[in-house]
């Protein structure tokens, strides 16, 4: 049988590292406050088929206050794993081992794993182990996760509590411990029933959640009693219940810490960080240092280091294919096959490869500024601006992840604490133009604008940027009314991206990347092609005007007509790049059978003026995104209905958008 | 006085957290119970939210929430 252990522990404190570590196995790690957003599973190594072990959101206690917090919790009680591997960071052991103080209560076997033991050793503090076990009573493993450092000793610890029963210390005293033990009696017979932990049961009750009140089906006889004791508990406490239940647990923390836990000085990793943000956090620098760190960035991504490379790919694609050509050609392989292979697959594929490079830099950059800890930095500089539009700092990140691709950024908003600031991030960040639109972008430069390339490319990104603006103001003050959560969040200390977790993230984005080539974009290069070289009797046609497509993409075009391109191709393009945005290259140059690039430049004059290239831009940074990025909104909205009004009130802005720019444009063109 | 009227580098001592619900709660288990010791460190560049040191590490909350804590002075840089 499988045995199911749980990974839990504060948020940052190196959870992701410890699974890659104890799992072997490949998964994003990120030193953005919350961001493992699902529950991921890996079996331990040497244990396969065993010991199955679940990478949990972090979270900081045991009361729900963001939906990832509320994915750990449930798991925890209703999954009731075997055993929680409790892992704190260790430079910062007090607020860690409060939620540890809560998992107490839960009646699950525990062990405990002190993190980043490395950075307390190095500036001089210490810790002492044995006394934290003998005060604890349980198992407590020093390790150092990103060196790889006592692993094995967490595997030996884990296999040695497994098949023991929970045994847990009592650390209510004071005023507080009356109550608990007077509660505990009340409760005692229904929370065994319901097979729920009884302490946890009673901490609920003091904290006065409903839910548990209903689900111990306590009469209102118990409830005045109860209702007594804590007012007295409280008059005795001298402030209210749930600060007396908070402070009971810092107070035995603080007990605990000050016998085992010897800090000489801050780390060195925290002074450094300090003197680091003297800069990068400035009052008049933080904000200009951000913006150029993105357009350094974005600079290396799409010209210094990008830029070459696709060539490069781009010549070896070219290569490749002519090579396919030309052996089919000698061999005498039927011309509607050579048609396929060469117009279809190879063009509509290629055209989408040769991308690679530019979003492997671009997730490269993206993953360094996670795991550093800048993000973290950035929703601190810049929530009083997204404040403004209704949302916090802590929704920048979904979005600045959403540049490279929005299905990660739209599950990335998990980690937002109110509903509202979600369901508007959600909607938002595929304003954020996505690297698979690049292509596109790529394409139209190149054909109209060869020499203002960096200028195009900011002011696209730019539009993406003040339609979100915009929106969310729209949003703020129609559908969503109300105000922005609170935002309480935790600075990490910066840490230098380790390799590991880089290569890992990057590897993961590309293989995606390639999947999706030669899966989506493979198809989509078939049945465009077929759809384009034959007609409705399923004759074979040389002119792909006379085709099925093209009756299809002629029938929706004269909806464009305002924007500037009716053109059956343009429409037809805009359609398959739903599919995937890189589609929308690999189809016109399918459709305007163009072998080179010259040709296609030509091609594409002959169906775009620069303006109506222009809207046809715009449009594209803006409309509904792909169908991957359309399930995810779907997922994290929970209805089909709602993530249906958003792509249509996301094609509807594009719509609008790209409208003004025509119908204004034209006027002084 | 409250946390938010604080200038950076004060050394404070909270005196009690006000407020209700799950914002209260999560101020409190974030360690910002009364006698904690609390460093104000920095203001966003934007004048809001503040940065704040306790328990050995590093807090970002605004001035808004901040204004549920009294605290009192301990040292002035
Ligand atoms: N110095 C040091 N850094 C570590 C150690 N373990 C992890 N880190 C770093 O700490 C940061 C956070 O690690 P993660 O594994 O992403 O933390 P997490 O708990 O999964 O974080 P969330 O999923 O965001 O809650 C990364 O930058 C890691 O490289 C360690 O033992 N020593
Ligand atoms: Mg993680």
């Amino acid at each position: 049988m499988i045995k199911k252990i749980a990974l839990i522990g504060n948020q940052n404190c190196g959870k992701t590292t410890l699974f890659n570590a104890l799992t072997g196995s490949s998964q994003h790690v990120g030193n953005f406050p919350g961001v493992t957003v699902e529950q991921k599973t890996g079996f331990i190594k040497k244990h396969k088929d065993e010991l199955e072990l679940i990478d949990l959101p972090g979270i900081y206690s045991l009361s729900p206050y963001t939906s990832e917090e509320i994915v750990s919790i449930r798991y925890l009680l209703e999954e009731k794993p075997c055993l929680i591997i409790n892992i704190i960071d260790a430079t910062n052991m007090e607020r860690n081992l409060y939620l540890t103080t809560q998992l107490l209560e839960l009646n699950i076997p525990m062990i405990l794993v002190l993190n980043m033991m490395d950075e307390v050793i190095v500036s001089g503090n210490s810790i002492d182990i044995d006394g934290l076990k003998e005060r604890l009573e349980m198992d407590i493993v020093p390790i150092s996760a990103s060196k790889n450092e006592g692993i094995e000793d967490v595997i030996n610890a884990i296999e040695k509590n497994l098949n023991q029963s929970a045994h847990h210390i009592d650390i209510c005293h004071g005023v507080v411990h009356k109550a608990i033990h007077s509660i505990s009696h009340i409760v005692e017979q229904s929370a065994q029933s319901l097979h729920l932990p009884l302490r946890y049961c009673v901490t609920k009750i003091i904290e006065g959640d409903d839910d548990m009140y209903d689900k111990l089906h306590i009469d209102q006889g118990d409830r005045h009693i109860i209702e007594h004791i804590l007012e007295k508990m409280e008059e005795e406490a001298g402030t209210d219940r749930e600060a007396a239940l908070v402070d009971m647990r810092y107070s035995f923390i603080e007990d605990v810490c000050q016998h085992t836990v010897f800090i000489e000085s801050e780390t060195k990793e925290q002074i450094r960080s300090e003197k680091i943000d003297r800069l990068l956090t400035h009052k008049y620098l933080g904000i200009p240092i951000f913006i150029l760190i993105m357009l350094f960035i974005f600079y290396l991504t799409f010209s210094l280091i990008g830029a070459p490379l696709q060539d490069l790919m781009d010549m070896l694609i070219g290569q490749f294919s002519d090579w396919v050509i030309h052996l089919l050609e000698t061999n005498g392989v039927a011309y509607w096959l050579r048609s396929l292979v060469g117009d279809g697959i190879l063009a509509g594929v290629g055209s989408v490869l040769s991308f690679l490079p530019v979003i492997v830099i671009l997730f490269f950059f993206l993953s360094m500024l996670e795991d550093s800890g800048y993000m973290a930095r950035v929703a601190f500089v810049m929530d009083k601006a997204l404040r403004k539009i209704g949302l916090s700092g802590r929704s920048f990140v979904p979005m600045l992840i959403g540049f490279g691709c929005s299905v990660p950024a739209i599950m990335a908003t998990r980690t937002l604490s109110s509903d509202r600031d979600r369901k508007m991030t959600i909607i938002l960040t595929p304003f954020m133009s996505c690297s698979a639109k690049l292509p596109i972008y790529g394409m139209i430069i190149a054909a109209f604008f060869p020499h203002k390339a960096p200028l195009v490319m900011l002011t696209i990104y730019c539009i993406g940027i003040l339609v979100a603006i915009i929106s969310a103001i729209l949003l703020k003050n129609t559908i969503f009314i109300g105000e922005p959560v609170p935002f309480v969040l935790e600075l990490p200390a910066y840490r230098i991206p380790t390799l590991k977790n880089v290569y890992l993230n990057v590897l993961d984005k590309a293989k995606d990347f390639i999947h999706k080539a030669f899966t989506i974009i493979f198809m989509a290069s078939i049945v465009i092609w077929f759809l384009q070289s034959f007609n409705f009797t399923f004759d074979f046609v040389s002119d792909s005007s006379q085709s099925i497509l093209a009756a299809i993409g002629s029938f929706v075009s004269p909806v464009f007509a305002p924007l500037g391109f009716n053109d059956w191709r343009a429409s037809t393009a805009l359609m398959t790049g739903i599919t995937a945005k890189e589609s929308v290259v690999s189809t016109l140059t399918v459709l305007t059978q163009s072998s080179s690039t010259v040709a296609f430049n030509q091609a594409l004059a002959g169906i775009f003026t620069p303006l109506s290239a222009f809207t046809f831009l715009v449009f594209t940074v803006l409309y509904m995104p792909c169908v991957a990025a359309f399930a995810a909104t779907r997922r994290e909205l929970h209805s089909w209905i709602q993530a249906v009004l958003t792509v249509l009130f996301q094609t509807g802005m594009a719509y609008l958008v790209a409208f003004l720019i025509y119908q204004i444009g034209h006027l002084f063109i | 006085m409250t946390l938010d009227q604080m200038s950076p580098q004060t050394l404070v001592q909270i005196v009690a957290v006000n407020g209700k619900g799950l914002l209260r709660r999560r101020l409190l288990e974030m360690g910002l119970t009364p006698h904690t010791f609390v460093k104000i460190r920095k203001v966003a560049p934007m004048g809001d939210p503040i940065e704040v040191y306790l328990r050995s590490y590093v807090l970002t909350l605004r001035k808004e929430d901040a204004s549920l804590i009294e605290v009192k002075v301990v040292e002035h840089d």
